[in-house]
């Protein structure tokens, strides 16, 4: 380019023909950015995605309510569903009998055991070895199906015992047993043994078997007078007989019966009762925190905008409030309002009384930090009541914080919940809803012997947790611009 | 210094009257109940019920109360909670508060120096693979809930191995220094202090991580520090100024205890008698004991608050703007 010496033109007379309009006959635009904006959202969206971590516990989370919501459709049973029966069955799936979850268990017995499991038809086939002999007894090795009841002395009436008859014909079933006769023995511990239908055979004083020579035990049949065997005798119009319990159930309700996580106490179905429990646990995780951040966000707004003697005043409320523990709290409640309103809504008011606090004190410090900058001044010179600057222009910037205290909150909340009703603080035990810290406290009895039924709300409660705690995490991060392009 | 203390005391004395006059209020409004134990004489539960003034109107009540508070520390009679009917509120509980310090006690000593250790381990590793490894442990300790914990290490430890009672050793009988009360605490000091070393851990990472990227690092570095010192000398000294304060707030909450704890383990203490006292609806006991835990916050709160200006002299406390 030449240098112009400015000295040497005389710019102060420069006339009009001199000069000319450099772009005359194109119209000059901003050039359109070729990339896409990226917004707030989007920009969270962009990073959350990029950890891996939390992609990974957004999708178990959703698995795990999937689970409770759709997971009692699965199952034919109801919460309220008990079966004295069948307590402590162990987990069973449809895949059949393998030795893994198919509702086995492996037992080591000694003789009088095995004949006993042995009897009920509970041994399951092919799996029995012989084991050492201890203090005289032979000891068995061998898997038992915990679903196999055996015999029972049961009551039926003209109908049932009619219905029974005619399924025996139908299918070809034997339902009905022989009655047992006890007379051969005058030994009363063994007599007591004989209430038991399954003993249909000698016991000797020990209540080990008797076996004849090929090694069978002898059975005990009732035998009328022409020596014929005895299937009932009348109480009443009743039929007093000797069932196999299990075709029985069979021919009642169409099936066998099947838990996919075992059963508990009263023969109910954890898995069923595990998804009712989640569900609870969830939407009261979701409702509590929902309310508590509105809380907040209202109160917290309200101290932060106006400030002064109403933010004193507030402040000094919440101070006093935060100190009380929230335990303290929810069992007040509980013996006050459980008992008219119900031990939900009165869990839900101790959560919400308390909770909202630290939602609160976080919006009130947005307000401090942006109630004075530049454009709220504008958009108040521009007529913007306060509610308008308040929802409109202050607190969108805390929007990503809200989300992620409000996804924060829940296992919290659910932590408590299951806490308290382990600790049978609150009942949340009535109809169709339970709650897994009332499972929990269940299974807290029968640890030593039967760990299923503790061991499925105990993994699904540790899942749910870790899998919140890491979705907040890459929520809070991914909702923290400061961090953007920090990671690479 | 002195008028910010003294003011945070008065603050926390009017605090703590407030929540107390509220809990009795609440608590009072519904009967308490007094029943007659059939070695007693029969006037004694209505002398009692007059001396407390349990029919009198709720603002009596409290008065009575309180100058009972104020001038002999009477909290009242435990009614049903506590075994032996009638004896105060204060021995029943206080009598508990030594199994519940043992426990928390041993649970401290070993969680403050394991999770110092890792946390510094990992900071000192950050973003390799040891660092990785020590976050997702602290990430599962922190979420998954104590009692499962609890029954995961007494399902292995006492029922399956059998190394270890699955309930606590009476001490009455044992002794608190015998081989079999200290076993039989393993397990639950254990449960108790998974969380605990996964707090301390984040924690001092975190610190540790912010303090070995500050500038006056790099300047010890320059100053010809190798790496140990400089870490040692200043990095450490300088993260424990917000860990110190957390250790001391441990320290006053082993008093607290643990609900979940005691309870699975058959712990005779603090929480044992809180879930009584809910249970069989003792409420003086329950009165007694929801103030104990509020003094425990407030005290420990407070402390924190006071530690940091001690550990740091930069940090002021209270005074005015300068």
């Amino acid at each position: 380019m030449e240098y112009i010496d400015p000295k040497q033109y005389d710019f102060s007379s420069i006339t009009k023909e001199q000069l000319e309009i450099a772009n005359k006959d194109e119209n000059i635009f901003d050039q359109k950015f070729e990339t896409k904006p990226v917004g707030y959202f989007k920009d969270a969206w962009i990073r959350f995605t990029k950890n891996k971590g939390s992609v990974v516990a957004a999708v178990i989370l959703l698995i795990l309510v999937a689970f409770a919501a759709l997971g009692p459709i699965a199952s034919p049973w109801k919460t309220t569903d008990t079966n004295p029966m069948y307590q402590y069955c162990l987990p069973k799936s449809h895949f059949g009998s393998n030795g893994f979850w198919d509702g086995t268990e492996t037992k080591s017995a000694p003789e009088k055991t095995y004949y006993y499991d042995l009897g009920r038809n509970a041994v399951v086939e092919g799996s029995v070895s012989k084991g050492d002999v201890v203090e005289g007894a032979q000891y068995y090795s061998y898997r038992v199906d915990t679903y196999i009841k055996g015999y029972i002395f049961d009551d039926l009436t003209p109908e049932e015992y009619e219905a029974v008859i005619k399924y025996q014909e139908e299918k070809g079933i034997q339902i009905l047993y022989p009655l047992l006769d006890t007379s051969y023995t005058t030994n009363t511990k063994i007599l007591q043994q004989h209430n038991n239908a399954n003993y249909f055979y000698q016991l000797d004083k020990k209540l080990n078997p008797i076996l004849d020579r090929d090694g069978n035990v002898i059975p005990i049949y009732l035998k009328d007078n022409e020596g014929n065997l005895v299937y009932y005798y009348h109480n009443g119009a009743n039929y007093e007989v000797r069932i196999d319990y299990d075709q029985y159930y069979i021919m009642i309700n169409g099936k066998a019966p099947l838990f996919y996580f075992g059963s508990d106490n009263m023969g109910r179905d954890i898995y069923t009762r595990l998804c009712h429990g989640a569900r609870l646990s969830l939407i009261l995780g979701v409702v509590v925190s929902l309310i508590n951040i509105v809380l907040g966000i209202i109160y917290g707004a309200i101290e932060g905008y106006y400030g002064g003697t109403v933010d004193l005043v507030m402040e000094r409320i919440s101070d006093i409030l935060v100190e009380i523990p929230s335990l303290i709290l929810l069992t007040l409640f509980q013996i006050y309002l459980a008992s008219t309103w119900g031990p939900v809504p009165a869990l839900l008011l101790a959560f919400v009384l308390t909770g909202w606090i630290g939602t609160a004190s976080r919006v009130r410090m947005q307000f401090y930090r942006y109630k004075r900058q530049e454009y709220v001044l504008a958009a108040r010179v521009l007529g913007a009541k306060d509610r308008r600057i308040i929802f409109r222009h202050i607190l969108p910037n805390a929007v990503g914080t809200l989300i992620t205290s409000c996804i924060l909150m829940i296992p919290g909340v659910i932590f408590t919940e299951s806490t308290l009703s382990f600790l049978n603080i609150v009942d949340l035990e009535s109809g169709s809803m339970t709650s897994i810290g009332t499972m929990l406290a269940a299974g807290q009895d029968v640890l030593q012997t039967y760990p299923h039924v503790i061991m499925f709300p105990a993994i699904f409660i540790s899942i749910l947790m870790i899998a919140f705690n890491l979705f907040g995490n890459g929520l809070r991060d991914a909702f923290n611009p400061s961090l953007r392009g920090v990671e690479e | 210094m002195g008028k910010y203390v003294i003011k945070r005391i008065l603050l926390m004395f009017v605090t703590g009257f407030i929540i107390m006059t509220m809990l009795f209020m609440m608590i009072r409004l519904m009967p308490v109940e007094t029943p007659t134990p059939p070695d007693m004489p029969v006037d004694y539960v209505a002398n009692l019920r007059k001396a407390y003034g349990y029919d009198e109107p709720l603002l009596v009540q409290y008065w009575i109360f309180l100058k009972g508070l104020f001038t002999e520390f009477d909290w009242g009679l435990a009614t049903k909670a506590g075994g032996s009917a009638y004896t105060p509120v204060t021995q029943v509980c206080l009598e508990k508060l030594p199994a519940t310090m043992y426990v928390n006690l041993f649970s401290i000593i070993i969680s403050i120096p394991i999770g110092l250790g890792l946390g510094i381990f990992a900071a000192l590793k950050k973003n390799k693979w040891q660092d990785q490894v020590i976050s997702i442990l602290v990430m599962v300790a922190i979420s998954v809930p104590g009692f499962v914990v609890a029954f995961l290490l007494q399902y292995f430890f006492s029922f399956k191995l059998g190394w270890f009672d699955f309930q606590m050793a009476a001490t009455s009988r044992y002794g608190w220094f015998s081989w079999k009360t200290i076993s039989s605490v393993i397990l639950p000091v254990l449960s108790l202090s998974f969380g605990s070393i996964a707090g301390f851990t984040r924690y001092t990472r975190a610190e540790l991580t912010e303090v070995l990227t500050s500038e006056f690092m790099a300047l010890a570095r320059a100053k010809g520090l190798t790496r140990t010192q400089a870490t040692i000398h200043h990095a450490l000294r300088n993260s424990m100024v917000p860990i110190f304060p957390m250790i001391i707030g441990e320290f006053i909450s082993i008093m607290s205890g643990s609900l979940i704890v005691e309870q699975i383990f058959g712990i005779p203490g603090i929480g044992s008698v809180y879930l009584q006292s809910i249970n069989v609806r003792d409420y003086n006991v329950f009165l007694f004991l929801s103030m104990f835990y509020v003094a425990i916050g407030l005290v420990a709160g407070l402390l924190v608050d006071l530690s940091y200006g001690f550990v740091d002299p930069r940090i002021r406390m209270g005074g005015g703007k300068a």
